[in-house]
């Protein structure tokens, strides 16, 4: 009877350890981080529908050369009715990256971000029924990106240029590059507190929001960015709005045309 | 039936067997090879940094002077100035009297110290560059090479080497302040023979590397050197050359990739995009590519897209 109701008690107990670092669906991470489990709870909110996905591709060299401006380009185009995608890395001290919700766009995007050490990134896409797919890939470095003050502020006229945009359109390729200038502050580096553009909407002539972009700390100083539309539906210009964590506000607008 | 001295014998040569293979030290084999009367050259493997090579992938001259060898640049360790030692002294007992550093690249000078007692020259502002980025360089060094870096200290140079005619332990060379590979890239010319000692101005058979590059500054210091019209060229990376070929091909190559770079910018292309890019069958076969090429992608496409791309706000 005492071993019975032991056994029950350390059953209750057991449980909710389990529960707590356990998904509902558990995966088998083809990077064998060791943090997926984790990232998969905090970070997704533990989804009930979740699998990996080869037709997610996350491409980025194998090793980062600068820690400060990685590379990546996520592609989700395979899956139809994307909601958002989650980019993320599972290991850093900031672990969400940005989450991109292509809207009118198609589901792919390049962006640079801060590498803190060797690590996988993974793009979590999420559907309009509410399944969760995700592609990723390692990436190699050395590191210490995310804790280094940004490099702005080695010049005087960092505020001079802050929310400054290049870019422009692309028709025939249906493409949109940016690049904001911002130092991007992770609130890591001594004495220097968050300094991060929030969001960055975009959105056609008549107002109609188009995709939309949420940043984090780890997107690198002078977020840049390539969006991809069907160049069949991607209107003539496409109005960029956001703001930064201090009430700054963005904007821009991208037209098609000659680069310099 | 086998003595017992037989049997132990056996038995200690089985185990000594693998511990031959499995605790072989590691150590650089530096071969000096004449290139010119009272001049030798050490040549690197033509590749990235890598546990195999151990750091050693730089080009080291050796030229006689009154007191001993000069050494132009001092390789990628500690221990890589240990084996440069021994391999010098064999050439001239009194081993070396001082040392050049063509510029602050950690595969350059980062042997200094084991010559910390000599005079190590360098362009003024290479000290400095030393001085500033020594340690950071430091950390992805121990990271790329492991236990091959073991004990190294970045050992900035001691004396400035003002451009001109110059002499060194009793030898005479024209030094040029020249910049483009880094801020402050030395070349010298030997008055004797004629070599000219390029630093990382010049590569062959080996893809140039960008990570402090100035593309336009490089190719005004590379119009430079042609005009010297030297006998002989010793370039940072790669064979001796006796053509000039170090020069043009890293004259193309950088055009290359300039034109390659600003016309992806053109086009709205990410980095992850032009790394897609196939490299021109006279560029695919120099040493360390393509991964030099995604390195330069890295240092140079924010710089190059931020000057193509038109303001939008």
């Amino acid at each position: 009877m005492l071993r019975s109701t032991l056994a029950s008690l350390a059953i209750v107990l057991a449980g909710p350890a389990i529960a707590a670092d356990t998904p509902h669906v558990q995966l088998t991470d083809p990077y064998d981080s060791g943090m997926w489990d984790y990232h998969q709870i905090k970070l997704l909110g533990d989804p009930d529908d979740i699998r990996f996905d080869d037709r997610i591709k996350v491409r980025a060299p194998e090793a980062a050369e600068d820690a400060f401006n990685v590379p990546v380009l996520v592609d989700a185009t395979a899956l139809e009715d994307v909601e958002e995608i989650v980019v993320s890395v599972d290991y850093g001290p900031i672990p969400h990256i940005l989450t991109y919700r292509p809207g009118d766009a198609l589901p792919k995007i390049g962006l640079r971000f801060k590498i803190d050490q060797a690590t996988a990134i993974r793009a979590s896409v999420r559907t309009k029924s509410d399944r969760w797919h995700v592609g990723g890939t390692w990436i190699d470095a050395a590191g210490g990106g995310c804790t280094a003050p940004a490099q702005a502020y080695a010049s005087d006229d960092w505020e001079e240029k802050l929310g400054e945009i290049h870019g422009r359109l692309w028709a025939a390729s249906g493409r949109a590059r940016l690049i904001v200038d911002h130092p991007m502050d992770t609130g890591l580096a001594d004495g220097i507190p968050v300094f991060i553009i929030r969001n960055l909407d975009l959105s056609d002539d008549d107002g109609h929001k188009l995709a939309s972009i949420e940043l984090r700390e780890p997107v690198n100083e002078d977020p840049a960015f390539t969006l991809f539309f069907d160049p069949a539906t991607m209107p003539p210009l496409i109005h960029v709005a956001g703001r930064d964590n201090n009430g700054n506000e963005i904007e821009a607008t991208l037209m098609a045309g000659e680069a310099n | 039936m086998p003595s017992r001295r037989a049997a132990l014998g056996f038995l200690a040569a089985s185990v000594a067997l693998p511990q031959h293979v499995f605790a072989q030290p590691l150590s650089y084999d530096l071969r000096p090879v004449p290139v010119l009367p009272g001049i030798w050259m050490i040549e690197g493997a033509t590749e990235y940094f890598s546990m195999q090579n151990g750091g050693a992938i730089v080009n080291c001259a050796l030229l006689q002077g009154e007191t001993g060898l000069i050494l132009i640049d001092s390789g990628s360790s500690r221990r890589y100035g240990e084996a440069l030692n021994t391999a010098i002294r064999k050439l001239d007992l009194r081993g070396v009297s001082a040392v050049v550093n063509t510029h602050h690249h950690p595969d350059h000078f980062f042997g200094n110290q084991v010559f910390a007692d000599k005079p190590i020259l360098a362009l003024g502002q290479t000290g400095a560059l030393a001085r500033a980025e020594g340690d950071s360089f430091s950390d992805n060094m121990y990271r790329l090479l492991g236990d091959w870096m073991r004990g190294t200290e970045p050992v900035a140079p001691n004396t400035v080497l003002d451009p001109g005619e110059v002499m060194i332990d009793g030898r005479s060379f024209t030094a040029l302040g020249l910049s483009g590979h880094t801020a402050a890239d030395l070349a010298l010319i030997d008055a004797e023979t004629g070599l000219l000692i390029t630093g990382d101005l010049a590569f062959l058979d080996r893809a140039p590397t960008t990570p402090h590059a100035d593309l336009a500054q490089w190719q005004t210091s590379l119009d430079a050197l042609v005009a010297i019209g030297a006998p002989a060229i010793l370039p940072g990376h790669g064979p001796l050359d006796r053509t000039g070929a170090s020069l043009t091909q890293t004259r193309d190559y950088l055009i290359w990739l300039n034109e390659t770079l600003t016309k992806a910018a053109q086009n709205g292309q990410s980095m992850v995009e032009i790394m897609d890019v196939a490299l021109p069958a006279e560029f695919a076969g120099m040493g360390a590519q393509p991964q030099e090429f995604y390195r330069s992608v890295s240092h140079l496409y924010s710089g190059i897209e931020r000057a193509v791309l038109p303001r939008a706000n």
